[in-house]
């Protein structure tokens, strides 16, 4: 069931304004039974894998459990993401394990300055080719 | 759909939400993200309002919603006409060259800026080594060396690729949307499943209504313009995994082909909807191969050790021509044939001599660096596709010991990584010798007023990747600002009734309503096809009629006609698909654009009597590239009241010289 969710971990994201994997999940998977407080994949064949809910999750109480159709128990690939960086704990089957560390921003979150320091826009130029910060483009 | 009418006896009536705005885009991905950065530049000091609506959430939306390794077109040294050259070639000599252009010349300008926003861009030191996009070294703008994995390729530490892009679009909303005085201007979950018309004009688009998969509620949307960008079409066809796995679909499974759907029922021309990629990956997990090529010089062969593009070249060649010929200008889809003539005769499983191309990298380099190197290795899995580590972890598969199987995936439509499916769109207009149907106003203008389109959604102009997407969007921002401003005067007025409308869209929950008491068991009932059902018809239909895996991708007149047929039919059923709850409801409408996106694949590779894509697919009864006849585009339009196709040939015309 490709994502699943820790029992003992998951507490609903109670306190907080939403549930953190029904937010992130691009394929509106998790969900969240209210009355146990517990969130679980609703369609685990739908599921990517793209870990996006592993890697949000505040309990970090979601992992992936490899598609049972195709790959033998045991591994298991396990992120830890901050926030300019991630770390990788890969458990092969045999027991093997590898670790490495990415980075994954230079700046800090929510620091980005969209337009300052960058060319005006002239609406003479709003039907040529070219962006509001680049003016000079090549052509055939 | 809608067959029958929905009086809301057994599902609740949703709260109607309607939306005025300016500029709406449709979807979250990599060209609406564009589009908001570029046009609430523009838009904003004129006073147009700016309104985003997406299914997922921007931060994760779209195909970079996993990360990614590299970004895969960035010119840089590069003249943008050698890149119209190298997608030509791939593309078998048909694109829209104005186009693929524009693209080149603009693309670079968002890379850039990805970088100053904070996305890692490895470089290339002076001693040649190569260091992750953390280390201090120059930007790309300042002289900076990129580490090209292929010429047009360079690599990076993509995991939050997306969330960084996004971050820039959500200022840019936010920024429009205080200036504008709007209360709200991006509605995450929210499902656009109709285009409406002008009331004044059926060919210029006026509203777009959808649901929320969370709440009851329903949202009108009407603007002045639209971008229509919600990408490809991934699931039209059965996958090579049908139980748990299917998920790990090469493209983002959450693809559901509703830009093609939508574009084709409001009247746009579809072109080159028989183009599809079939991407060799490794097997099961489908993990990239490209840096493994590219990068790693990692060799592929069949399991004798024999390298099928050097064996095959000739029986290749025999059929196919001059399109395999030089060994060394092979396209994607010739490889993918080659490949497939030896797994044919029982030479497989192919393998990617991972384990080869590790040791010989490894002869002349430190054990410090050799590590590095192993890391990089998977990188590019565990940045955007981490299920194939999860295979290789659960497998005991380490690269530098062990070869991997590699395996062309199912077909899927797309029109942004290396296919070129899509809408026929009015290009830059300022290069030479262009035809006058190439070039009829604003730039990436469908041919229905009003509605542009990005990404996937643009045809004939495959290679865009992630980056080349961004671009194309704030091409549009920038497009349809002067749009707006050129029809200052215009009001949109929706062309069908609203409450019709809603009614058709939430008729699968009052048909599961009405009849899910009837039999014992929900899931099977007379009354009613569920959409995960629908979907396994539809799958099976592409399957075995339109060239998927289970006949080597051949198919041919007779099998197209009995496929459509099939088809019909299960269009014919969409009108009793059933939902349970609000996420089901999206599931239907998803599939049925997954259907109308099928269809629409279906007719073009009737209509085209050649086998333009030799490796993704085979016409068996024209088994050869006719470039006298039909080195052309292949147009089609949808009449939506009669449920008919019309296709015709468009003169493709060489703009760069070879």
């Amino acid at each position: 069931m490709p994502s699943f969710v820790i029992k003992e971990k998951c507490d609903g994201c109670k306190g907080q304004e939403r549930t953190a994997c029904m937010y992130i999940c691009p394929n509106d998977l998790m969900k969240l039974d209210v009355d146990r407080m517990l969130a679980w994949n609703q369609e685990p064949d739908q599921c990517w894998e793209c870990y996006n809910c592993v890697k949000i999750c505040p309990q970090q109480a979601i992992e992936v459990r490899g598609y049972a159709d195709f790959v033998p128990l045991g591994g298991n690939v396990i992120p830890l993401r901050g926030t300019d960086a991630i770390m990788w704990t890969i458990k092969f089957r045999n027991g093997t394990l590898k670790r490495f560390k990415f980075p994954i921003r230079t700046t800090a979150e929510g620091s980005i300055d969209l337009y300052s320091g960058k060319p005006e826009h002239d609406y003479d130029n709003l039907k040529k080719p070219g962006f509001f910060n680049m003016t000079e483009y090549p052509t055939l | 759909m809608g067959v029958e009418k929905n009086e809301f006896k057994y599902c609740e009536k949703p709260e109607v939400v309607n939306v005025d705005t300016d500029i709406l885009l449709i979807g979250g991905g990599m060209a609406c993200c564009g589009a908001a950065y570029e046009g609430a530049k523009w838009a904003t000091p004129k006073g147009l309002r700016i309104t985003m609506v997406d299914k997922a959430s921007a931060d994760r939306s779209g195909a970079v919603a996993q990360g990614l390794s590299a970004i895969n077109t960035y010119c840089g040294e590069n003249d943008p006409a050698d890149y119209v050259k190298y997608v030509r070639t791939d593309l078998m000599g048909v694109i829209r060259e104005d186009l693929v252009y524009d693209l080149g010349r603009h693309v670079d300008n968002s890379v850039h800026l990805f970088e100053e926003w904070g996305l890692p861009v490895w470089k290339r030191a002076e001693d040649g080594s190569t260091q992750d996009g953390s280390k201090p070294a120059p930007k790309l703008t300042e002289g900076g060396k990129p580490v090209r994995s292929g010429r047009w390729q360079i690599m990076i530490n993509g995991e939050s690729y997306k969330v960084i892009v996004a971050e820039a679009a959500k200022k840019a909303l936010e920024y429009n949307r205080k200036e504008t005085g709007v209360e709200q201007n991006l509605y995450e979950r929210v499902f656009i499943s109709e285009l409406i018309h002008d009331k004044n004009d059926p060919n210029r688009v006026a509203g777009a209504i959808g649901f929320s998969v969370r709440e009851n509620k329903v949202y009108v949307f009407t603007a002045k313009t639209m971008l229509l960008a919600c990408g490809g079409a991934v699931n039209v066809y059965r996958p090579r995994s049908t139980a748990e796995g299917q998920g790990r679909a090469w493209y983002p499974i959450w693809n559901a082909g509703t830009t093609y759907a939508l574009a084709a029922q409001a009247g746009c021309e579809l072109v080159l909807m028989e183009n599809r990629f079939v991407p060799a990956r490794f097997k099961d997990g489908y993990g990239p191969v490209g840096a493994w090529f590219l990068f790693f010089k990692c060799k592929a062969t069949n399991s004798l050790g024999e390298d099928y593009c050097a064996t095959n070249l000739q029986a290749a060649n025999d059929d196919f021509g001059k399109y395999a010929e030089d060994p060394h200008k092979l396209t994607t889809a010739m490889r993918n044939h080659m490949m497939m003539i030896d797994m044919k005769a029982g030479k497989g499983p192919i393998l990617m001599r991972t384990h080869e191309a590790m040791q010989a990298l490894g002869e002349t380099m430190t054990p410090k660096q050799m590590k590095h190197l192993e890391a990089e290795a998977w990188e590019d899995f565990l940045d955007m596709c981490i299920g194939q580590a999860v295979v290789w972890a659960g497998n005991n598969i380490e690269p530098d010991k062990l070869p991997s199987e590699m395996m062309p995936t199912e077909p899927y439509l797309l029109g942004s990584h290396a296919g070129c499916a899509g809408i026929w769109v009015s290009g830059p207009g300022d290069i030479a010798g262009i035809p006058d149907e190439w070039h009829w106003g604003y730039n990436r203008m469908t041919t229905v007023d009003g509605l542009f389109t990005a990404g996937d959604g643009v045809g004939a102009s495959g290679h865009k990747f992630s980056s080349g997407s961004h671009a194309e969007g704030r091409i549009v921002g920038k497009a349809m600002t002067a749009y707006c401003l050129d029809h200052a005067d215009y009001k949109p007025e929706l062309g069908r009734d609203v409450d019709e409308v809603i009614g058709e869209i939430y008729l699968p929950m009052e048909i599961f309503g009405k009849n899910k008491d009837y039999s014992t068991d929900p899931d099977v009932n007379p009354f009613y096809i569920r959409p995960k059902m629908f979907q396994a018809r539809l799958q099976k239909i592409m399957d075995e009629y339109v060239a998927g895996v289970s006949t080597w991708y051949t198919t041919s007149k007779t099998m197209l006609e009995k496929g459509l047929e099939h088809l019909n039919l299960l269009k014919e059923d969409a009108g009793k698909m059933a939902a349970e709850d609000l996420h089901e409801l999206m599931r239907c409408w998803e599939n049925y654009h997954r259907l109308m996106a099928g269809e629409a694949h279906a007719q073009h590779i009737l209509f085209r009597e050649d086998t333009r894509y030799p490796g993704y697919y085979f016409r068996a009864d024209h088994f050869y590239v006719d470039d006298e006849n039909w080195r052309c585009f292949t147009i089609s339009k949808y009449d939506r009241d009669s449920h008919t196709w019309s296709l015709s040939k468009r003169d493709y015309v060489q703009v760069v010289p070879d």
